[in-house]
Formats: structure tokens, C-alpha cells, sequence
């Protein structure tokens, strides 16, 4: 179909890296390579995130005051759940698969991805799937109102009937997860530049390998998960109701065995991008890089072992319960052994605070919020009165928001001049790290103090002794919103045009990207498999 | 108007702020941190979380400490030229036991709390079976032969738009239970739908509350007082409205509240065998309505299109009486419309069918009288 074929960029010797691409809307439909698929999975996480964040501003106006004043509850509950599974499956997951795919070939001095055509498909999916979920918001009855956890009976017997193309939106992305998994394997593990070793991969490759492996383990759990769903709404099953001998609580033991290495799938290749940039701005090696593999790796095996933690409060006996509080717990000593390393790559360093380096250090700190109250959630018995509530709520947001997203953000600035070959706007970049710091511990901080207070999460209205901190996470909230709208503007004036930026970019990068590779770097990344020192 | 109430909640939420900074610790405690409670429990689990949440505050002086440190002083600005080590053995090894002891310290309280938290069976003094039903409780005295639902209250319902000032919004009740001091409790739960869960902050009590499961817990009051709760699982539309309110009171109050309330249970079983009057029947049913109908039915019977039907012009609710009385008593298994024979008195579910047909437009014109109801239980 197209003329160009991927053998044609494993012939070293035909001069085929300036050819770029086709033209118009079919070069986007029809693509193959790694870096245009990387820009599509972006622009989705993009437009996701402004579609998500618009939900969580619905959220926080009904919240802003006592009463409800803007949403009915049964709306209120589309709105927390689809916020949910918008920002994850829809924003962060998207997001990572598009910086995989960006930087994966380049850092490993490959020319692109190993499987080219199953990369277009993996990504053409995932419009069909979000446009099906967020159809139904406006059929009969309304989109899904279960959270995004989606708990049986609530997601079963009790659910509207849209929850069907949930179901089949669930599966669609369960499937291309699985196709993009498959591809970074792949091409990890066969398209290293001679020399290139595992041990001396950079480690944003590493997470990403091991983040694929969790994809791979947990999407068919995810996918089984909605399918008895699917045959207990209309194929006469009752796997998970009680009435017909089924076992409600069964489905969360199912969902959260996929949900907790989902949590890990959203943080590892944030690791990855911390332990790029950390050093570039210090000037000095990542320190303890083995450790740094190891503890990634003790990380995802342990994802597998402590799914229960999030039902504490399920009826579990004390056994279990025991189990699953000393496995959690012990997550934090490898997460710990992260932030002591990247710390320690600064210490005796020689810093520079350019954008990238100002939120790697706003994840670093936030991030260790969020992972320090996971600390206090993961004690069993005092997680009775912590379940449930805002506290929670505060956790997850620290380390998906101020933990993945800002990994993200941090990403784009510092590859951003290597993709497209401008600078981004140096102030704009700052204002736009303060602004959002600002906003969203404004925005979450309060949120602390409401669950230990006893304020349940997943709530359209709240009593009065709830109504300042509510008030006050709600400004936070445009503000952070606001942040992010400006981030656009950045984006977009950053692709447009700005200063050249030179093909080192950062005084102290390294890695194949930054040191072999022009800014922008050629259709094909490498042609001709570069020297690995 | 409008802008006159917002300026006071953000000057109110100003304040928050600053007290926040400045109010004495004590003060501030009640509005920032977990509550101490009114059990062993409670008081065990507040105690707790000051440790954990103590070594994790230390932690992160420490951590951002030595971050912060060499951000002012290892920054090429101030002429910092750049070390060159990248690893050492002996720190890695530290600051990978190290946390571990950590852990271990915690664990081991954490482990007798656990344990004790989890004795629910033993030498219970009372048992109270609690249902979590969308989106009410129904409380059962299993000892005491006492059974009633508890839903949000009326005045609460009646503020929704503009609650500012309404003391206890969201969560007062009308009928909340009592419970003795000083005895131990055990509660046992279980849903007649969805997933709920039944917490009260003071009592340290959170359980879900799960079909086809029943789950335990237990709580020794030691002071006597109001204490409120919510429910703590999502469990659909009106989640946010299923307060929770006990009142603790001493052994004597208690003996007498069950001889009161016990009494009033007997009155209205016994009103089922009088002659109603459609006055009388409509008034009640309409009070019947809002409690238990009108979430999911809607305030004018209009319901919610694809979810709940609508009872104006309902075949069912203008059809023939005993078609009316069936769905209501027995409900529809596999959907959300409950069994209300097992919530809602003879009196009161004669009243609400009686209200659902000649209301919202419907005009039948007849009665159903409580006994028709009692015998077909
Ligand atoms: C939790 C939501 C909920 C509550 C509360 C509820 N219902 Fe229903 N009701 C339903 C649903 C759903 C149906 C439809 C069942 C079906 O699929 O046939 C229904 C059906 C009915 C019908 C038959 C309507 C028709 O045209 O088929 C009547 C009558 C009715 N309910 C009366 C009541 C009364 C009286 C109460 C209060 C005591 C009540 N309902 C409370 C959800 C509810
Ligand atoms: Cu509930």
C-alpha cells in the first residue's frame, strides 16, 4: 500500500533517511513511524487530559460549596467516574505509550519501533474507544456512575444500560495496550545498536521493558474482569451475584490484581524520566544505576503481591490482612531506595534549574508526599479510618498528578527541543511549573485534612464543618486547570516556531538521542546503528 | 445576594486558612487530624497514626533536607563543579536496611491493633445487625425484637439548595439508634443491594457492607454523646445521603428508650387494623414517598428515563391494586426496586400506594386499607 516498506530502513546503504513523510491527513492515518505515532499517542493524552480535567472542574464546582447547586448526584457520579477513567487509561497511559514510542528507537539506536504496522493499529484503536466511552454520557440513563473502580453489583445488576460500551471500550483499550506492550518488548529486546547492553540501557528503557511485562500480565485480568461482568448482565452468570451463589467481593480481588501493577504502569516510566533528567541538571551520573534496575524491578514484582490493600475494610480475615499490610509496606523500602539515589545524583552535583529540572524536583517532592501517606494507608488498622475518605483521594492524586503528570510534563520540556529543533519559551516554562505547583497543592493539600476530618470521597455534597478546605481545594483547582490551558499555548508555540535549539540541547545530556542525533532528529533514527562506547 | 454569600464563604474559608497557621494546635486538631474517638479502638488507631505520621514527617525533613541543602550549595550559580561518584556500596546497603527497621517498628503495633480490632467475636454484650439498603439503614436489635430504618432526615432534604447554617446538614437521621456505654457492641453488617459501607469516625467502626456476606465489628463506648457517620462506599445516586447517627447513652436510658420504642412500634402495627381515611392515607403516604421513593422515583413521580420508571401515568401504579401492592411488597429481583415488605410498616406502605395513585397526575380513586396489606403478608 504505502511505498515505503520496512525493509527499506534496514538496508543501511539506501539513502532513504531524508524521504520523510507523506503528506496531509493520510501521513497521520497510515503511519508507521515511531515518531509520528509518538505525536498522535501525545496529542490523544493531550486532548484526554483537557477532556478529563474539564470533568474534575464540574467536580470541583459542585463541590465549592455545601448544597448542590450546579449537578444532580446521579450526573455527579458520571462525572467522578469518567474523570477517572479518562485520566488513566485515556491521559497518563496514552502519554507514556507516546514517549515510549518517541524515544524508545532513539535512545537504543534503532531506526523505529520492531513492529511497525501493529504500532499504527495500536494507536488507531484508542480514538474509537474513548469517542464509544464518552458516548455514553449522552444516551438514556446516562454513562457509567459506578467510579472508576467500577464495583460490582453497583457496575452489574444495578447499572445502566450504557455500561455495555464501557465494556467493549474497556476491551478496546485493554487490546491496544497489550499490541503497544508487545512492541516496546520487542523492540527492546531485538533493535539495540550493537554494544548497547541491557545494563547500559538508559533507564527510562528499563522501566518501560518492565512496564510492558506488567501490561502484558494485567490487561487480559482487566479484560476478564469486564467479561464476567459482561455475561452476568446478559448471559445468565453470576459470578459476582450473591443472589445466584456469586461473590461480590471476588471482583475486587479480580480488579485490583490488574489495579495495583496498573498503579505501577503509570509510575515506572515516570522513574524513568526523573533518572534522565536529574542528572543532566546536576551534571553528574545517575548514582547507583543497578540499584536503580533492581529496585524497578523488586517494585513490579511486589505490584503482584498487594492488590488486597485496597480492601482492608472488604471483611478479609486477620491473616490476610496481616499479609497484605507487611508486602505494602515493604513496597516503600525499593520506592525509598529511588528517591535516595536521585538525591544523591544531585548532592555534590553542579545544578541548573531549567524547566525540565524544576518539575523533576517538584516530582521528587511530591511524589514523596504522595508515597509517605501510601506509607500510612498500607497500616491496616488505622487504613479502617483513612478508606474511602479524601485522604485518599489527596494520596493518589500526589502521586498520579503531582508524581505521573509531572514526569510528563517534565518529558515534554526536555525532549521538546530535540523533537521539533525549537526552545520552548524559558519564562512561560517557569511560570507554568509555579503556577501549577502552587495551584495544585492548594488544590490537594486541604484534601489531607478532609479525610482525616471524615470526609467521604465520591460525594456530591458534604456537611458543614467540610466547607472551607472544600472551598479552598476548589480555587486550587481552576487554578491548576487555568495552568494547564496555558500549557497548551506552550505547546503550540513551542511546535511552531522558537529559538534553534542545538542538537546537545542540555550542557550535560547524554544518552544516543542527545549525542548522536540531530535536533530535530531525521524521519528514521538511525539508518546506520551508531557506536556504543 | 449571591455574591454577598460567596464573599462570606471565602472570607469563612480565609480564616480556615489562617487558623490554620496560627489557632493553637488543640484548636486546630479537630478540623485537621483524624479524631481521638470515644473506643479503645478509636483511641488506639488515633494513636497509631500520630507515629506513622510522625516518621514520615521526619523522613521528609531529612529527604528534603539534604535535597534542599544541595540545591543552595551544589548549584553551578554559586560555582559547584560537578563530583564524580555514582555509586557506594556501604550508603546503598544503609538506606535499604535502615527503612526496613522503620518498617518492622511500625509493624509491631500495627499488628496487636489489628488483632484487637478484629476480636468482633467475643463476649459481645450486644448484637446489632445493620443493612445497608440504597440508600437507608435498616437496624435490627436482634436480642431486643427491635427493627427500623434510619434516612436522612426531612430538614436536611429540605435545604439541599442552600443548606448555610443548618446545623448537622447531611448528617442528622430520623431515627437514630441508641446504644448503651461501657458495654461492647458488636455489629454485624450486610447489604440487601449494592456495596455500602458503615463508618463512624468516633466509634473507629468502617465495614463494608457486602450481599451475601455477613461482616463484623465491634466498639466499647466509653462516654456518652451524639456520634455521626456517613456512608463510606460509593453506592450510586445518592451515596452522599445515608447519615449515620448514634446516640450513646448510660445502661438506664437505654433499657428505658427500648420500652419507648417498643411501644411506638406496637401503636403502629396496631393502627394497621383501623379504617384510614383517604385524608389521612395521602398525608402519610406523601411523608412515605419523599423518605423512600422519591430518590429513585423522583419528587413528581417523573423518575429518571432509562433508569427509573416514571410512576405518573404508570400501567402498574393505575392498574389493577393488587399488581400495585405486589411490586411494591416484593419488589423486582435484579433490578433496584427493593422488597419494601421487609422495610416499611403495614400503615405505611397502604399510605404510599394509596399516595402513588392518585398523585402526579394519576387520579384511580382508590384506597388501599393497611389490612389488605397485613393479609397479604
Ligand atoms: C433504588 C431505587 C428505587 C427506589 C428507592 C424505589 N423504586 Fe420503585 N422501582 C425502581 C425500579 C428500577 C423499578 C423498575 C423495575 C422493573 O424493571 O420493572 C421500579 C418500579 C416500581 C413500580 C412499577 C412501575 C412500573 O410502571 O413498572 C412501582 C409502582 C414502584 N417502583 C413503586 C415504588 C415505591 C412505592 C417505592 C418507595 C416505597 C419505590 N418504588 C422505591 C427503583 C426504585
Ligand atoms: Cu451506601
Amino acid at each position: 500500500m504505502t511505498t515505503i516498506t520496512a525493509d527499506d530502513d534496514h538496508d543501511p546503504h539506501a539513502a532513504h533517511d531524508d524521504h520523510g513523510p507523506d503528506k496531509g491527513l493520510t501521513r497521520w492515518i497510515t503511519t508507521t513511524n515511531h515518531k509520528d505515532i509518538g505525536t498522535l499517542y501525545l496529542w490523544l493524552a493531550f486532548i484526554m487530559f483537557l477532556t478529563g480535567g474539564t470533568m474534575a472542574m464540574v467536580i470541583r464546582l459542585e463541590l465549592f460549596q455545601p448544597g448542590l447547586q450546579f449537578v444532580e448526584p446521579g450526573f455527579f457520579n458520571q462525572m467522578t467516574t469518567m474523570h477517572g477513567l479518562i485520566m488513566v487509561f485515556g491521559a497518563i497511559m496514552p502519554a507514556f505509550v507516546g514517549l515510549a514510542n518517541w524515544l524508545i528507537p532513539m535512545m537504543i539506536g534503532a531506526p523505529d519501533m520492531a513492529l511497525p504496522r501493529m504500532n499504527n493499529w495500536s494507536f488507531w484503536i484508542l480514538p474509537f474507544a474513548f469517542t464509544m466511552l464518552a458516548s455514553t454520557l449522552f444516551m438514556e440513563g446516562g454513562g457509567p456512575a459506578f467510579g472508576w473502580t467500577f464495583y460490582a453489583p453497583l457496575s452489574t445488576t444495578f447499572a445502566p444500560d450504557s455500561t455495555d460500551y464501557f465494556i467493549f471500550a474497556v476491551h478496546l483499550m485493554g487490546i491496544s495496550s497489550v499490541m503497544g506492550a508487545i512492541n516496546v518488548i520487542a523492540t527492546i529486546l531485538n533493535m539495540r545498536a550493537p554494544g548497547m547492553t541491557l545494563m547500559k540501557m538508559p533507564l527510562f528503557v528499563w522501566t518501560w521493558l518492565i512496564t510492558a511485562y506488567l501490561l502484558i500480565a494485567v490487561m487480559p485480568v482487566l479484560a476478564g474482569a469486564v467479561t464476567m461482568m459482561l455475561t452476568d448482565r446478559h448471559f445468565g452468570t453470576s459470578f459476582f451475584d450473591a443472589a445466584g451463589g456469586g461473590d461480590p467481593v471476588l471482583f475486587q480481588h479480580i480488579f485490583w490484581f490488574f489495579g495495583h501493577p496498573e498503579v505501577y504502569i503509570m509510575i515506572l516510566p515516570a522513574f524513568g524520566v526523573i533518572s534522565a533528567i536529574v542528572p543532566t541538571f546536576a551534571r553528574k551520573r545517575l548514582f547507583g544505576y543497578d540499584s536503580m534496575v533492581y529496585a524497578v524491578a523488586s517494585i513490579a514484582i511486589l505490584s503482584f503481591l498487594v492488590w488486597a490493600h485496597h480492601m482492608f475494610t472488604t471483611g478479609m480475615p486477620v491473616a490476610g490482612e496481616l499479609y497484605f499490610m507487611y508486602a505494602t509496606i515493604l513496597i516503600s523500602v525499593p520506592t525509598g531506595v529511588k528517591v535516595f539515589n536521585w538525591v544523591s545524583t544531585m548532592w555534590k552535583g553542579s545544578m541548573t534549574f531549567e524547566t525540565p529540572m524544576l518539575w523533576a524536583l517538584g516530582f521528587i517532592v511530591m511524589f514523596t508526599i504522595g508515597g509517605l501517606s501510601g506509607l500510612m494507608l498500607g497500616v491496616a488498622p488505622v487504613d479502617t479510618q483513612y478508606h474511602d475518605t479524601y485522604f485518599v483521594v489527596a494520596h493518589f492524586h500526589y502521586v498520579l498528578v503531582t508524581g505521573a503528570l509531572y514526569s510528563i510534563i517534565a518529558a515534554f520540556y526536555y525532549w521538546v527541543p530535540k523533537w521539533t529543533g525549537h526552545m520552548y519559551n524559558e519564562t512561560h516554562g517557569k511560570i507554568h511549573f509555579w503556577w501549577s505547583t502552587i495551584a495544585v497543592n492548594v488544590l490537594f493539600f486541604p484534601q489531607h485534612f478532609l479525610g482525616l476530618a471524615g470526609m467521604p470521597r465520591r460525594i456530591p455534597d458534604y456537611a458543614l464543618q467540610f466547607a472551607e478546605f472544600n472551598m479552598i481545594s476548589s480555587i486550587g483547582g481552576f487554578a491548576f486547570g487555568l495552568a494547564q490551558v496555558f500549557f497548551l499555548y506552550i505547546v503550540i508555540k513551542t511546535i511552531k516556531g522558537g529559538e534553534k535549539a542545538s542538537d546537545l540541547v542540555w550542557e550535560g545530556a547524554t544518552g544516543l538521542e542527545f549525542e548522536e542525533l540531530s535536533s530535530p532528529p531525521p524521519y528514521h533514527s538511525f539508518t546506520v546503528a551508531p557506536d556504543i562506547k | 445576594m449571591i455574591f454577598n454569600k460567596l464573599s462570606e464563604r471565602l472570607s469563612a474559608a480565609l480564616a480556615g486558612v489562617l487558623s490554620m497557621l496560627f489557632v493553637s494546635a488543640a484548636d486546630a486538631e479537630y478540623a485537621l487530624n483524624m479524631t481521638r474517638g470515644v473506643t479503645p479502638i478509636s483511641r488506639d488507631l488515633y494513636g497509631l497514626h500520630m507515629i506513622v505520621l510522625w516518621i514520615c514527617v521526619v523522613i521528609a525533613i531529612v529527604v528534603f533536607g539534604v535535597m534542599i541543602w544541595s540545591i543552595i550549595y551544589h548549584r553551578k550559580s554559586r560555582g559547584a563543579v560537578a563530583a564524580n561518584f555514582h555509586e557506594n556500596a556501604q550508603v546503598e546497603v544503609f538506606w535499604t536496611v535502615g527503612p526496613l527497621v522503620i518498617l518492622i517498628a511500625i509493624a509491631i503495633p500495627a499488628t496487636a491493633t489489628l488483632i484487637d480490632l478484629e476480636d468482633a467475636k467475643t463476649n459481645a454484650d450486644i448484637n446489632l445487625q445493620v443493612t445497608g439498603i440504597q440508600w437507608k439503614w435498616k437496624y435490627n436489635y436482634i436480642d431486643e425484637d427491635l427493627v427500623f430504618i434510619s434516612t436522612l432526615a426531612q430538614s436536611s432534604r429540605d435545604v439541599i439548595k442552600d443548606p448555610a447554617g443548618h446545623e448537622n446538614y447531611l448528617l442528622e437521621v430520623d431515627q437514630p439508634i441508641v446504644l448503651p456505654i461501657n458495654k461492647k457492641i458488636r455489629f454485624l453488617f450486610h447489604s440487601d443491594d449494592v456495596l455500602h459501607a458503615w463508618w463512624v469516625p468516633a466509634l473507629a467502626v468502617k465495614q463494608d457492607v457486602v450481599p451475601g456476606f455477613i461482616n463484623d465489628s465491634w466498639a466499647v463506648i466509653e462516654k456518652t454523646g451524639t456520634y455521626r457517620g456517613q456512608c463510606a462506599e460509593l453506592c450510586g445516586k445518592d451515596h452522599g445521603f445515608m447519615p449515620i447517627v448514634v446516640e450513646a447513652v448510660t445502661q438506664g436510658e437505654y433499657e428505658q428508650w427500648l420500652v419507648d420504642k417498643k411501644a411506638e412500634a406496637a401503636a403502629i402495627a396496631e393502627s394497621a387494623d383501623k379504617e384510614w381515611s383517604m385524608q389521612d392515607l395521602l398525608a402519610q403516604g406523601e411523608t412515605v414517598y419523599k423518605g423512600n421513593c422519591a430518590a429513585c422515583h423522583g419528587p413528581t413521580g417523573a423518575g429518571i428515563p432509562g433508569v427509573f420508571p416514571a410512576l405518573s401515568n404508570s400501567p402498574v401504579a393505575t392498574g389493577d391494586p393488587a399488581g400495585h401492592i405486589n411490586i411494591v411488597m416484593n419488589g423486582k429481583a435484579g433490578t433496584a426496586m427493593a422488597a419494601y415488605k421487609s422495610q416499611l410498616s403495614d400503615v405505611d406502605l397502604a399510605a404510599v400506594i394509596t399516595f402513588e395513585r392518585n398523585s402526579f397526575g394519576n387520579s384511580v380513586g382508590d384506597m388501599v386499607q393497611p389490612s389488605a396489606i397485613k393479609n397479604s403478608r
